[in-house]
C-alpha cells in the first residue's frame, strides 16, 4: 500500500473489491449480522421505557417526548458508524491478512473509503429496524424529523468517520493491543457530547471543551427541533465545519502512523 | 475516480528493461539500538531466483520488507523494477507479489472469493478465467469453494501461491515457501515456482530455511548473518569456497562462526 502517490488517481475497481471482501465476510457469518441488530434492538427497547416511565412522572418529558429515544438513535448512529468502520479494519488484523493488502496496489484512500461504504452499510443493517422497533412500540418516527435528520445523520457520520480513521491508524502502529481504544474512545467523548442534557448543565469551562465536538451540536439541535420545534441551521453548519477539519486531522494522522508503523516495523507483527 | 488500474502495471519510461529486477545499496535498517539490517548491498538481474539465507535474526525477513516496502529503511536505497522504493511504489506493486508464512488469506471466505479479489485489487483483466487457470496448475479444484480456515496446510500453501501468482508478476517474493509443508507437496510447489520463473522470465527472491531447496531452486545464494551479507555468490561456488559438500554444512559454518577457518581450508 503505498502512501505517496495520492495523485496519481483513486480507482474504483478496488474500493470495490474491499467492499466485496466486507460482503463475502458479512454473508458468511450470521453472529456477524445478528450482533448488528441485537445490541440497537436492545438500546432501543430499554431507552424506550425509560423515557415511557419518565413522561408519565415528568411533565417537561411529557411535553419533550422523544428526546430520549431521539437521541439514543442518534448515539447509535454515531457509535455504530465509528464501530463499523474500526470493525472492518479489525477484520484485516484478526484474520491477518494486512500485510497482502499494504502490498497490493490498494491505496490508503482507497482502504479508507471502503470502510466508509461498508460503516454505512453496516450501520443500515442496525439502524433501520432499530428506527421500525421506535415506531412499532414507541410511537417515534425518527423519519417525521425530515431534512433535519438527514443534516444530524451527515454530521454524525462524519465524526464517526473521523475517530474510526483516526483509532484505525492507532491499531495500524501500535497492534492488536490498542484494540479496546477501537471500543471505548467513543464512550470518552459520551459525556461531553450532551447525548441527554442540554450544554447547558456542564460548567462553563466544559462547556468550550462541548462546543469543539461536532456530535453536541447535533444533539443541542435535535432538542431543539423536538422541544421548540426549531431547526438551528447555524448549528449544522458550524458541526460541518468542525467536521470537515476533523476528517482532513484523521486522515492526516493515519498517513502519519502509517509511516511510522512501517519505520519500526509494526507491519510485520501486527500482534499484541 | 479511474476505472483504468492498468496503468500502475504497464512498464514506463522509468522503467529500462535492462535494470536490474531489485538493486539495494547500502541498506540499513535500525531498531532502537538493534542494526537489523547493516550496510546491505547486491543486485538481482531479472529471470534469477536468488536464496537469501540466515539463521533467525539475520535480517532477511527485514530485507524482504524493506524491497516490498513494508519497512522503511534507515539509511541506503532501494530499487524495484527501475523504481525507487517506497516513493514510487505505485508503479510496482502492481507487477510484484509475494507469499510469507506470516500473513493468511482471510479464512472465512472460500479460496474462488479470496482469489476474486486480490484479482480485483492486481487489476487482472478476466479473473474468472485467471482463476481457473491458477485452480488447474495449482490443482485447487476440490476445494476452491471451500473457506480457508478449512483446508490443510498444504492446501493453505497452494492458495498462498494462487494468491502470489493472481497477477502473473515479474517479481515473486517468497518468505519460507515451504515451511509446514509435507516433502511431497514442498517438493511440488518448488517444481511449480521453476516452471513459473522458466514460462515468464521472472525474478524470484526467496528466504529459506531449507538447504534443499535452495540449492534445487537457486542460482544465487546470499548468505546474511547479523544484518550483513556474508557471502553471495552460486551455490556451488559457495560451497566450493567453504569446501563443503552441501549448503547445510555452509549454513552450519557460517551460524557457528566458523566460516573463515572453512574458507581459508578451502584455500
Amino acid at each position: 500500500m503505498t502512501d505517496i502517490s495520492l495523485h496519481r488517481g483513486i480507482s474504483a475497481h478496488r474500493i470495490g473489491a474491499m467492499i466485496l471482501r466486507y460482503w463475502y465476510l458479512l454473508l458468511s457469518s450470521w453472529p456477524r449480522l445478528l450482533e448488528l441488530l441485537y445490541w440497537p434492538a436492545l438500546q432501543v427497547i430499554t431507552w424506550g421505557f425509560i423515557q415511557y416511565y419518565i413522561a408519565q412522572n415528568a411533565s417537561f418529558f411529557a411535553r419533550a417526548g422523544g428526546t430520549l429515544i431521539g437521541a439514543v438513535i442518534l448515539w447509535d448512529i454515531l457509535f455504530r458508524g465509528q464501530l463499523g468502520f474500526s470493525i472492518s479494519f479489525l477484520e484485516e488484523m484478526w484474520a491477518r491478512n494486512l500485510g497482502n493488502l499494504m502490498m497490493s496496489p490498494l491505496k490508503p484512500i482507497e482502504f479508507l473509503l471502503s470502510l466508509t461504504v461498508m460503516s454505512l452499510i453496516r450501520l443500515a443493517i442496525g439502524i433501520v429496524p432499530m428506527t421500525l422497533l421506535a415506531l412499532i412500540f414507541f410511537h417515534f418516527n425518527v423519519y417525521s424529523l425530515g431534512l433535519p435528520l438527514i443534516a444530524f445523520f451527515c454530521n454524525l457520520i462524519f465524526t464517526s468517520w473521523s475517530v474510526g480513521i483516526f483509532v484505525s491508524g492507532l491499531v495500524l502502529r501500535n497492534g492488536l493491543g490498542a484494540e479496546s481504544i477501537v471500543w471505548t474512545l467513543m464512550f470518552a467523548i459520551m459525556p461531553l457530547a450532551c447525548i441527554y442534557y442540554p450544554v447547558s448543565v456542564l460548567p462553563v469551562w466544559l462547556q468550550y471543551v462541548a462546543w469543539a465536538l461536532p456530535p453536541t451540536y447535533v444533539f443541542e439541535g435535535m432538542r431543539a427541533l423536538l422541544i421548540e420545534n426549531s431547526f438551528r441551521t447555524d448549528l449544522m453548519l458550524e458541526a460541518l465545519a468542525i467536521n470537515t477539519c476533523l476528517l482532513a486531522a484523521s486522515f492526516w494522522a493515519f498517513l502519519a502512523l502509517l509511516r511510522s508503523a512501517k519505520t519500526h516495523g509494526s507491519l510485520l507483527s501486527s500482534g499484541e | 475516480m479511474t476505472g483504468n488500474d492498468n496503468a500502475s502495471s504497464r512498464p514506463t519510461v522509468a522503467d529500462d528493461i535492462s535494470s536490474a529486477a531489485i538493486e539495494v545499496d547500502r541498506l540499513v535498517k535500525v531498531y532502537k539500538q538493534t542494526r537489523a539490517v547493516d550496510g546491505i548491498s547486491f543486485s538481482l538481474p531479472r529471470g534469477s531466483i536468488t536464496g537469501l539465507l540466515g539463521g533467525n535474526g539475520a535480517g532477511k525477513t527485514t530485507t524482504i520488507a524493506m524491497i516490498m516496502g513494508l519497512v522503511l529503511p534507515t539509511s541506503g536505497r532501494v530499487r524495484v523494477l527501475g523504481h525507487r522504493m517506497p516513493e514510487e511504489s505505485a508503479e510496482v506493486l502492481g507487477r510484484m507479489n509475494f507469499e510469507s508464512p506470516y500473513v493468511d488469506m482471510p479464512m472465512r471466505l472460500t479460496v474462488r472469493q479470496n482469489l476474486t479479489i486480490f484479482g480485483k485489487l492486481y487489476a487482472v483483466k478476466d479473473v474468472a478465467d485467471r482463476i481457473s487457470r491458477l485452480a488447474a496448475e495449482l490443482d485447487l479444484n476440490d476445494f476452491i469453494d471451500r473457506a480457508n480456515g478449512k483446508l490443510s496446510a498444504g492446501q493453505k500453501t497452494r492458495v498462498a501461491l494462487a494468491k502470489a501468482l493472481i497477477n502473473q508478476p515479474e517479481l515473486l517474493l517468497l518468505d519460507e515457501p515451504t515451511a509446514s509443508l509435507d516433502p511431497d507437496t514442498a517438493d511440488w510447489v518448488r517444481a511449480h515456482l521453476e516452471r513459473y520463473r522458466k514460462d515468464n522470465n521472472a525474478t524470484i527472491l526467496l528466504a529459506s530455511h531449507n538447504m534443499l531447496e535452495v540449492e534445487r531452486l537457486c542460482d544465487r545464494v546470499i548468505i546474511m548473518k547479523r544484518g550483513r551479507v556474508e557471502d553471495d555468490d552460486t551455490p556451488d561456488a559457495i560451497m566450493a569456497r567453504y569446501n563443503r559438500t552441501t549448503l547445510e554444512e555452509v549454513f552450519l559454518d557460517v551460524a557457528r562462526g566458523r566460516s573463515n577457518g572453512a574458507k581459508e581450508e578451502a584455500r
